[in-house]
């Protein structure tokens, strides 16, 4: 096990420096003029030299990569003569146009972005899991056809399709909710999560599909194994059956994926922040890529590919903690 | 979502499906048939588009500003977003732009993307596959490392990323298949060599090699066709996936540019009217989810023709 | 020897089980009828399909909720199964009558500790505390041989060996101590020697505990070994039910007599024997690693042959049995070079093709082939049988509808109808499967056969027809056969010397007639005194 984490552990560091060497080339060293990206059109040719040297893109490429990678690690300071910038470590670029750095910046986005994850994480599961479990219980009557159904439907509607459908019905024709508006938990509870409560649900609609259908597969799976048969052969409820044995078969991809899918949305619940305007990490990522503010964008990709990769350990971990069988190789 | 997208298309099935007996099945499926009909509808509909338009009598992109009222920040003017006989969807607030036109011009977007994409990704998806699952350990650490890679990669982040770059005068709509496909190909290629792992350690490959076949022979002949029912599966399940990817690309603003159209843009301006407006909202948005829908129907279908035994999306045993 | 047992405990009558299938019904039991005494054991033999094991389900009332008509009358004690609500059925459930399944791997939940498992199936019907209970299923883990019992009832399913979860289910079945065990195949996923051990504690349970047995099973010996009774069924029929002895020595019906006929047997006249040609084929030293899976940094192998050294001679079978680990089908397949060895050599005729390059092994393939075990997987399901068959000719140069001319009459020899040729492979039997695996092995006219557990997962009877056919084809080609098995009675049967392997090694090797007679290696000794007898 030990052995394990720490090769797991030294895979994670490779790939995220193999992650950062690709942010890197994507977009420092692939536009033909950083800077001008960067500076705008208007800029002149002082202006961008002066760019150029405060970005170090006056140097060689991998001794620009190395800075960046030393920045990560130890911070690093930008100036162009007189005004210096510092970027305390971990740095991970700095925002001329927020005059932040990249940091400072995800750091102030992050409650929103944990906010709408877990909130809508609870409802996914809350409606994925029971809704699947019925429907296998069911299997082939009418409510796993309207579970099914439904899943279907629910799966492919692009989440700004039913955010959209949401706000006319509970905005524009019931007046049920205001528009929402980001009030942060510590400030007033009972308005973060009224304002919270459409995108949740908007975001969580599409998951619980998804887990439904794998709730119900992983369910149905379960209910076929042939030690649910001996413990029918033994006597035992049917409800004791469902509710210990076959559940505990069904959960198991679902506690490793529920795992890695808060980490994506975390950092990747673009659609669901743009729509409703919360100024979350996705929003930050479109927002500084239509602005080309390139020291956010890189930053986080690398943040969110870390995110991410994380999120993948920890799902596999939590699946052979559930699942002693499983070899962790 | 790739993750699950493989394992719904599932595995080989056991007994060999014909063209005459898939089609039979799928015949029989009232559903698939239903997306069947409007998939082909619609894809019609996309190619026919510039016909179309013409025949309605309006284009993409002629300013009507006398059909807003003005007074109400330029929503148009009569019921249900200014449907008339000569608009037959209605017209864009702010600028009175035939909705319809748009909406048909969309079409030919999305439809050209998802299908550009698909062909992206099951060219990366099956090369990288196969070389994976036929190629020897070294190939298939290297790849199979890859491929875990694409799949667990932040790929829409990266997507916006990459498009927001890009330089205005490439073609945008080959640029958007390039950027999903470049990013999409992960779950193809786990599949594929998933399938081919799988149908390596089978008794009748080593009775090929028993007979002195060669390893292209083999991969041809006892391979491949055990690769191809799934792939079918899973590529039908990519293309409603990809139309849904394009569209929230348009509509985060880095996809498609005006003055082209598409689904995904058109709602990302009717944001700010779906109170003012609702028609504005509804037709793009039902558009992209009846096609979606139609699609994802077709697919399950498919799959469930394909291998009978396989359970299907919808539930219930057939 | 026992006394006559006075109580009955179960008396079923006239039980039929139907089951629903396209335009009418499928009727797996028909008229069934049986006694079991207190103490007594009963077993049920058949081939597959022969409804046994739909008539063990149904005395525990398991076709309930599947859409099976059953009907007659099931007693339990005085209890009708039949006429039960579901909620006394399954308080009969374990309480009085228990089960044991062939798969004692996948019988148990991975998920939770075995005595958890055990505990939690007694407390069920005796309401015990969870501290009684975890004794008593130490109690029982222990009653049944599992070695410090109070430590290993912490153990989940999967770091027990099949033997031990065997023991484990029969614990569970003895938590409560019901009247009677049914017996599903308990021992057919297991190897020979375990096999005793497991038909020993069965037998031990019986006479200390009064328990009444049902066994159910394919095998005739195991029947001959552990039961008092025996019922005969084919096509869900009863064909013959009396005391074991009567039945087995004296069969009254054609069935039971034709089943009896294609049983191999350990006792007997041993087969004649073919006079030994020249080596057709030396392995010297022969040795295959295959590194663990989830070994740490350091080289943890696993060592599948270790140094086996033996020829095969012109014209003769040899046989090489071992249980499952011992490492014969490694062995099997370097010598046709499926795998190549780690260290050692292959000589045929003459060449070492231990080490040869792909490209340089081509002209030897035609002369080294294979059939194998599963009939499943040793055909493409997406191709013909006629392709299949005609594959190897076209690779090695034959124009197609010469070599497809040829496919078809290799179908007739082998039995095979040969105007089938352009169906699939799911359209046959498993038998018939396996005479197209010999088909397509022998469309190269190879000298050498290496056949893979080739009957392991047929039908005794489908299996005598098999072996008759390698045997006719053996003087027809004048093959070389390497036969490799776990069941000692068929290698007997088909060969004229014998090889055994335990842990990788080759243990003892020499004529078959000798082997079986006076056996030298004492694992060999172990084997042969697992294997049960017919009467």
């Amino acid at each position: 096990m030990t052995s394990y984490l720490l090769r797991r552990l030294a895979g994670t560091v490779v790939l995220l420096v193999v992650m950062a060497a690709l942010v890197y080339v994507i977009f420092y060293a692939l536009p033909s003029n950083p800077a001008v990206l960067v500076c705008g059109k208007g800029c002149g040719g002082g202006q961008l030299a002066a760019i150029d040297h405060k970005l170090g893109l006056d140097q060689p490429e991998y001794l620009q990569f190395w800075h960046f990678l030393e920045g990560i690690v130890m911070g690093r300071d930008y100036s162009s003569g007189p005004d210096v910038s510092h970027c305390a470590a971990p740095c991970l670029g700095f925002s001329f146009q927020n005059d932040q750095p990249v940091l400072s910046l995800i750091a102030q986005r992050l409650p929103v972005s944990l906010s709408l994850t877990t909130g809508a994480m609870v409802v996914w599961l809350l409606i994925g899991v029971s809704a699947g479990v019925l429907s296998a219980l069911r299997e082939g009557r009418f409510t796993d056809r309207t579970v099914t159904a439904l899943s279907v439907l629910a799966f492919g509607t692009p989440i700004f399709v039913s955010g959209m459908l949401l706000l006319i019905l509970f905005c524009g024709f019931l007046h049920l909710l205001d528009f929402p508006v980001y009030v942060p938990l510590t400030e007033d509870p009972a308005a973060w999560a009224k304002n919270l409560l459409l995108p949740w649900f908007t975001l969580a609609i599409s998951q619980a599909a998804v887990y439904a259908r794998l709730t119900r597969t992983g369910m149905l799976e379960a209910l076929s194994e042939e030690h649910i048969r001996t413990f029918r052969a033994y006597g035992l409820r049917e409800r004791r059956i469902v509710g210990r044995h076959a559940l505990r078969g069904a959960l198991t991809p679902v506690i490793s994926i529920t795992a890695y899918d808060f980490g994506y949305i975390l950092v990747g619940a673009m659609l669901t922040e743009t729509l409703f305007g919360l100024p979350g990490l996705g929003q930050l990522i479109v927002q500084s890529s239509n602005n080309v503010d390139l020291p956010v964008v890189a930053g986080l990709t690398l943040v969110a590919g870390a995110a991410i990769v994380v999120a993948n350990t920890v799902a596999d971990l939590l699946y052979a903690v559930v699942d002693r069988r499983v070899v962790l190789a | 979502m790739t993750a699950e997208l493989v394992a719904e298309a599932g595995a080989a099935p056991e007994a060999p499906a014909r063209g005459r007996q898939v089609w039979r099945r799928l015949r029989a499926d009232h559903m698939a048939m239903a997306g069947l009909v409007v998939a082909i509808a619609a894809i019609v509909a996309a190619i026919a588009a510039p016909l179309l338009i013409h025949l309605e009598g309006q284009d993409t992109t002629a300013y009507h500003s006398g059909l807003l009222d003005s007074a109400r920040g330029g929503v148009p003017l009569g019921s249900f977003g200014g449907v008339s006989g000569r608009h037959w969807l209605g017209v864009e607030p702010t600028t009175g732009r035939d909705l319809f036109a748009r909406a048909l011009d969309g079409a030919r977007i999305s439809f050209l993307v998802a299908f550009g994409t698909l062909v992206v990704q099951i060219l990366l998806g099956v090369g990288i596959g196969l070389a994976a699952g036929l190629g020897g350990k070294v190939a298939d650490a290297v790849l199979g490392r890859l491929t875990d890679l694409a799949i667990s990669f932040p790929q829409l982040i990266f997507a916006i990323a990459l498009l927001a770059i890009v330089p205005g005068t490439f073609p945008r709509p080959m640029l958007l298949m390039l950027v999903i496909g470049l990013f999409g190909w992960g779950g193809t290629a786990r599949l594929v060599r998933g399938q081919v792992l799988s149908l390596k350690t089978r008794d009748y490959v080593a009775a090929a090699r028993l007979s002195g076949a060669s390893r292209t022979r083999i991969a041809l002949r006892e391979i491949l066709p055990g690769v191809s029912a799934p792939l079918v599966t899973y590529a039908a399940l990519l293309l409603p996936s990809n139309m849904i990817s394009e569209a929230g690309l348009s509509f985060l603003g880095v996809g498609v540019r005006p003055p082209a159209s598409s689904w995904g843009q058109m709602l990302s301006t009717a944001t700010t009217w779906f109170q003012a407006d609702p028609t504005y909202v509804l037709v793009p948005g039902l558009l992209l989810l009846v096609n979606v829908l139609a699609f994802t129907v077709l697919a399950d279908g498919l799959r469930t023709a394909l291998d009978p035994k396989a359970r299907s999306l919808r539930g219930g045993r057939r | 020897m026992t006394e006559r047992p006075v109580k009955t405990v179960l008396s079923v009558r006239d039980l039929t089980v139907e089951f629903p299938s396209d335009g009418g019904s499928l009727r797996a039991v028909d008229g069934v009828s049986f006694d079991l005494a207190a103490g007594g054991a009963l077993g049920i033999v058949g081939e597959s399909g022969s409804g046994k094991s739909t008539t063990a389900l149904a005395l525990l009332g398991l076709h309930r909720n599947s859409g099976a008509r059953v009907s007659g009358r099931i007693l339990v004690g005085d209890d009708d199964v039949n006429a039960l609500d579901d909620e006394a059925v399954r308080r009969l459930r374990g309480h009085h009558v228990a089960m044991i399944f062939q798969d004692p791997l996948s019988a148990l939940d991975p998920y939770y500790r075995i005595g958890d498992q055990i505990s939690e199936v007694y407390r069920t019907h005796s309401g015990a505390g969870r501290k009684a209970a975890w004794t008593r299923a130490v109690e029982v883990l222990d009653r049944v041989g599992i070695p410090d019992a109070a430590r290993r009832a912490r153990a989940r399913p999967h770091e027990f060996s099949g033997g031990m979860r065997q023991r484990a289910l029969i614990a569970m079945a003895l938590a409560c101590e019901p009247e009677i065990l049914v017996a599903d195949e308990p021992t057919s996923a297991l190897d020979v020697t375990v096999q005793a051990q497991i038909l020993d504690l069965l037998d031990e349970l019986r006479a200390d505990t009064g328990m009444a047995l049902l066994l159910i099973t394919h095998d005739l010996g195991v029947v001959s070994r552990s039961a008092d009774e025996v019922l005969v069924m084919q096509n869900g029929r009863t064909v013959e039910h009396g005391p074991v002895g009567e039945v087995l020595r004296a069969p009254a019906e054609p069935y039971t007599r034709a089943l009896l006929a294609a049983v191999p047997r350990l006792d007997g006249p041993a087969p004649a024997r073919r006079p030994a040609g020249e080596p057709l084929l030396t392995v010297t030293g022969l040795s295959r690693e295959f590194r663990r899976p989830g070994g740490g940094l350091g080289r943890d192998v696993l060592r599948a042959v270790d140094g086996v050294s033996l020829d095969v001679r012109r014209g003769e079978t040899l046989g090489v049995v071992g249980e499952s680990g011992s490492g014969k089908t490694t062995l099997a397949r370097m010598m046709v070079r499926l795998l190549e060895p780690t260290s050692g050599s292959v000589v045929f005729e003459g060449r070492d093709i231990a080490r040869l390059a792909e490209k340089r092994l081509r002209s030897v393939r035609r002369d080294l082939q294979m059939v194998f075990q599963d009939p499943v997987s040793s055909l493409n399901p997406r191709r013909t049988v006629g392709d299949s068959i005609a594959d190897p000719l076209r690779v090695q140069g034959m124009a197609g509808r010469e070599a497809l001319r040829t496919a078809r009459e290799l179908m007739e020899r082998v039995g095979l109808d040969p105007t089938r040729h352009d169906r699939y492979p799911h359209e046959f039997s498993g038998g018939q499967r396996q005479r197209m695996g010999i088909a397509r092995a022998l469309s190269l006219e190879p000298k050498l056969l290496v056949c893979d557990e080739p009957v392991s997962a047929l039908d005794v009877s489908t299996q005598a027809q098999i072996l008759d056919l390698l045997g006719g084809l053996q003087k027809e080609y004048d093959l070389t056969i390497v036969f490799v098995s776990h069941d000692l009675a068929v290698v007997r049967q088909v060969s004229d010397r014998v090889a055994v392997m335990h842990d990788g090694e080759l243990v003892e090797l020499g004529d078959a007639g000798r082997l079986y007679e006076s056996p030298r290696h004492e694992y060999t000794r172990a084997l042969l005194a697992a294997v049960p007898l017919l009467a």
